[in-house]
């Protein structure tokens, strides 16, 4: 029982509402090596703006909100919290900002309050003028109007890779932009692969295989996490996807068929059933103590990877498909940068412009590099890749990566929470997957009708 | 007022209720002044919460309802939706297995221990006071904490049960559909203990030891005494720390999220982690609100036995 009067929801921290970025990739290098706080230049550019604030009140009209500052004042709000990915978005602003002659004031606020806080700033008409969006939610907020679109301020697609392109659009509109983005693949124990003289798997046989191998009475051979949330569905979708299943087909045999795969690894006891409980995070952190030898995860985790097990050797291979010769489709994760709806046309096209700066390819590449991360332009990525050998694979992924949102829009929320309901009853109970999916193509269906 | 003198008293008759008027008034006045605050308060943060909730379990309330305003009304279809649900049902059944045996796990070990801490050993006190850790540690952080216990391969629950012998196979604590209540319910008894302790313990202080050495003469001792003096002299501590653990327990929510999410496969779903879900995972805040509208029933329900209970204590008493 709880004394606490009034039910907080807090989510754990790696069972956040952002399927892609859920661990915290806390650099230790980049702790020490941080020249200026951020948080120190946040306050005084802050400061800055509160001074300014009659001159927008007399041009603008708005409301007296706390931050929004002078004229040539961008307010921003996104989740960037942790040193690594605070000090490169921030170096990154401050850089652009001031070949623009332009200032910002930048709002973090918790990775999983940020829906929250953008529902209640779309209410009290106190959006900021850059709005960072995790993608799947970019459709959900666009088709209510809340966002500018981006092609009358000169923001194309060009030379992005047609997922990420899509990642930013709804209806056919461009609406945000995402300057690097993330996905996920196989980490390897090399040692363990080594000693059980299996080679990194390619296809599901040969996962099933190195798994069964390298499971030992101390480790299981793979984990994944298929935990209940967003995270659950996005770990899922590389096998879904490359077994040509369709979210908008669940119950089709594509579906049933990597639910199948998920199912029989769970079963035979080469992957943990704890696995249903696990966050991205948890998952990592098993690989870390030596519990697992194989793992699904994301670049993001690669800096706390590298930092808590440094004589851990690991490698990292594109997710195993069904069979030789299917093409892997892995999921796009990201941040989108967006520029909401204002009323005050002229900041909204600073805005813009502050944003076109941020997202040239330069600055992509200084942003992955810093955050781990792969730049959203397809010649920087290819660059990126020659640079950091190490996250060539996710290159790779990311190349042949789909967006979540691209058949669904907004309503591809209420289908990954259908996804991860199935999956949790296929391995907790041994549902046969059929079963499971049937029911939620028919929750699915619905829920659709309903609304 | 007076009884000989007619005129006066016509006089008087015609002033005295004047005056009297004028005083109730300012009498009135007062009084309203001195509720105002607190009135004022009540609706300003519960009348006009409630209210705004009942109102938007009959609106089609989502997530574009924030930019543009829209939430049409929709009349009962949020209600119709959340019963025709298959979870609601399941949550509805867990709600109650999880309010009950949170409640009876807490208020037999609460009660044991503060039977036991009334005899007085040394360190007793500083026991005590270690009692209440479940108290002081942040949810968030017993919630993770008991996560890596409950953990099925490397968790020390685990380890320990299978150290001793007690169990062969590893149990699936968090991850299993049928020990999954069950093992949130252990973790909420350890978190309600504390308050049973506290409760049920000044109660015991406030019997007086001569009706304990007056049933040791007529015979009552040990369980006996337990029967007919302790329980009977508790009674109405007791019925408070029932009521209010109901009414705590029935809407525990950041618990539930913390260990499993509602999770593995709904089984611990309850109202309140299917609301909180509803509302803020799948946006849609109109049967969000219809589903905590029904779970505010049920509290209300239990706090109208409160209030009662309460009141014939006062009359009694």
């Amino acid at each position: 029982m709880t004394m606490d009067t009034t039910p907080r929801p807090f989510p754990r921290k790696d069972r956040d509402l952002r399927p892609d970025r859920p661990g915290s990739p806390v650099d230790s290098r980049s702790l020490s090596a941080r020249p200026l706080s951020a948080r120190s230049v946040g306050r005084r550019t802050l400061g800055l703006g509160a001074l300014a604030v009659p001159g927008l009140l007399s041009l603008a009209g708005c409301g007296p909100e706390a931050g929004n500052g002078g004229p040539d004042d961008i307010r921003i709000v996104d989740y960037y919290n942790t040193p690594a990915d605070d000090v490169a978005i921030n170096g990154t602003f401050e850089k652009c900002a001031a070949e623009l002659g332009l200032t910002f004031s930048r709002e973090k606020v918790p990775g999983d309050q940020l829906i929250a806080k953008v529902l209640q700033m779309g209410s009290s008409r106190t959006l900021p003028d850059l709005l960072m969006l995790d993608n799947p939610n970019v459709q959900q907020v666009a088709s209510s109007g809340a966002l500018a679109p981006l092609e009358q301020y000169g923001l194309t697609t060009d030379g992005l890779t047609a997922a990420v392109a899509d990642l930013g659009m709804y209806e056919g509109t461009l609406y945000g932009i995402a300057p690097t983005v993330n996905t996920i693949a196989l980490f390897y124990d090399t040692a363990a692969l080594e000693e059980a003289g299996v080679p990194p798997p390619t296809t599901w046989d040969e996962l099933y295989d190195a798994a069964a191998a390298l499971t030992t009475p101390e480790r299981y051979g793979l984990a994944f996490s298929a935990i209940a949330s967003y995270e659950g569905t996005w770990q899922f979708l590389p096998f879904m996807w490359s077994n040509g299943g369709e979210e908008t087909d669940l119950d089709g045999e594509g579906v049933i068929g990597a639910s199948g795969f998920w199912s029989d690894l769970v079963r035979e006891g080469l992957v943990s059933r704890s696995v249903v409980n696990w966050g991205q995070g948890d998952v990592i952190d098993q690989f870390k103590a030596g519990n697992v030898a194989m793992v699904v995860n994301g670049p993001w985790n690669i800096a706390g990877l590298e930092a808590d097990t440094p004589d851990l050797d690991w490698d990292v291979v594109t997710i195993p498909v069904p069979s030789v010769g299917t093409e892997p489709v892995a999921p796009l994760g990201g941040e989108v940068w967006t520029v909401p709806i204002t009323g005050d046309e002229e900041k909204q096209e600073k805005a813009a412009a502050l944003l076109k700066a941020f997202v040239a390819p330069e600055n992509q590449l200084y942003m992955a590099g810093q955050r781990s991360t792969i730049p959203g332009d397809a010649a920087a990525a290819e660059q990126f890749a020659a640079e950091n050998p190490q996250l060539a694979t996710f290159v790779d992924q990311v190349s042949t990566a789909r967006s979540r949102t691209a058949q669904l829009g907004p309503d591809w929320p209420r289908t990954a929470k259908a996804i991860y309901t199935a999956n949790q009853r296929v391995l907790v109970d041994d549902t046969d997957p059929a079963e499971a999916f049937d029911e939620a193509a028919r929750t699915v269906e619905a829920s659709r009708t309903a609304s | 007022m007076t009884t000989t003198a007619t005129q006066p008293s016509a006089r008087a008759t015609r002033t005295v209720p004047a005056s009297r008027r004028r005083a109730r008034r300012q009498d009135l006045l007062v009084r309203y002044a001195f509720i105002a605050p607190a009135a004022l308060y009540m609706i300003a943060f519960f009348g006009y919460p409630i209210v705004k909730n009942v109102v938007m379990s009959f609106q089609a309330y989502d997530f574009a309802t924030f930019f543009n305003g829209k939430a049409p009304f929709v009349g009962l279809a949020n209600y119709t939706a959340t019963f025709s649900d298959p979870i609601f049902t399941r949550a509805l059944g867990n709600t109650a297995l999880f309010t009950v045996g949170s409640i009876i796990g807490q208020f037999v070990i609460g009660m044991a221990l503060a039977l036991y801490f009334r005899r007085k050993f040394p360190l007793s006190g500083f026991l005590r006071s270690l009692l209440l850790l479940p108290w002081l540690l942040p949810m968030i952080v017993s919630a993770a904490v008991w996560r890596w216990i409950l953990e099925q391969d490397n968790g020390a629950l685990n380890r320990f049960l299978e150290g001793v012998g007690l169990v062969s196979e590893p149990i699936p604590w968090l991850v299993s559909s049928s020990t999954a209540l069950l093992a949130v319910i252990i973790v909420n008894i350890w978190l309600g203990i504390p308050f049973n302790v506290v409760l049920l313990y000044s109660g015991l202080q406030s019997i007086p030891g001569e009706l304990y050495e007056a049933g040791q003469l007529d015979g009552a001792t040990g369980w006996k005494s337990f029967w007919h003096i302790t329980l009977p002299m508790l009674r109405p501590v007791v019925s408070v720390v029932l009521l209010l653990g109901v009414i705590y327990t029935i809407k525990v929510l950041d618990l539930i999220i913390g260990l499993t999410g509602g999770g593995p496969a709904n089984a611990t779903q309850t109202l309140a982690t299917r609301s909180y879900e509803m509302s803020f995972i799948e946006f849609d805040f109109g049967q969000g609100a219809a589903l905590s509208n029904i779970l505010i029933l049920i509290a209300l329900a239990f706090s109208l036995v409160y209030l009662r209970a309460n009141a014939r204590a006062a009359k009694n008493g």
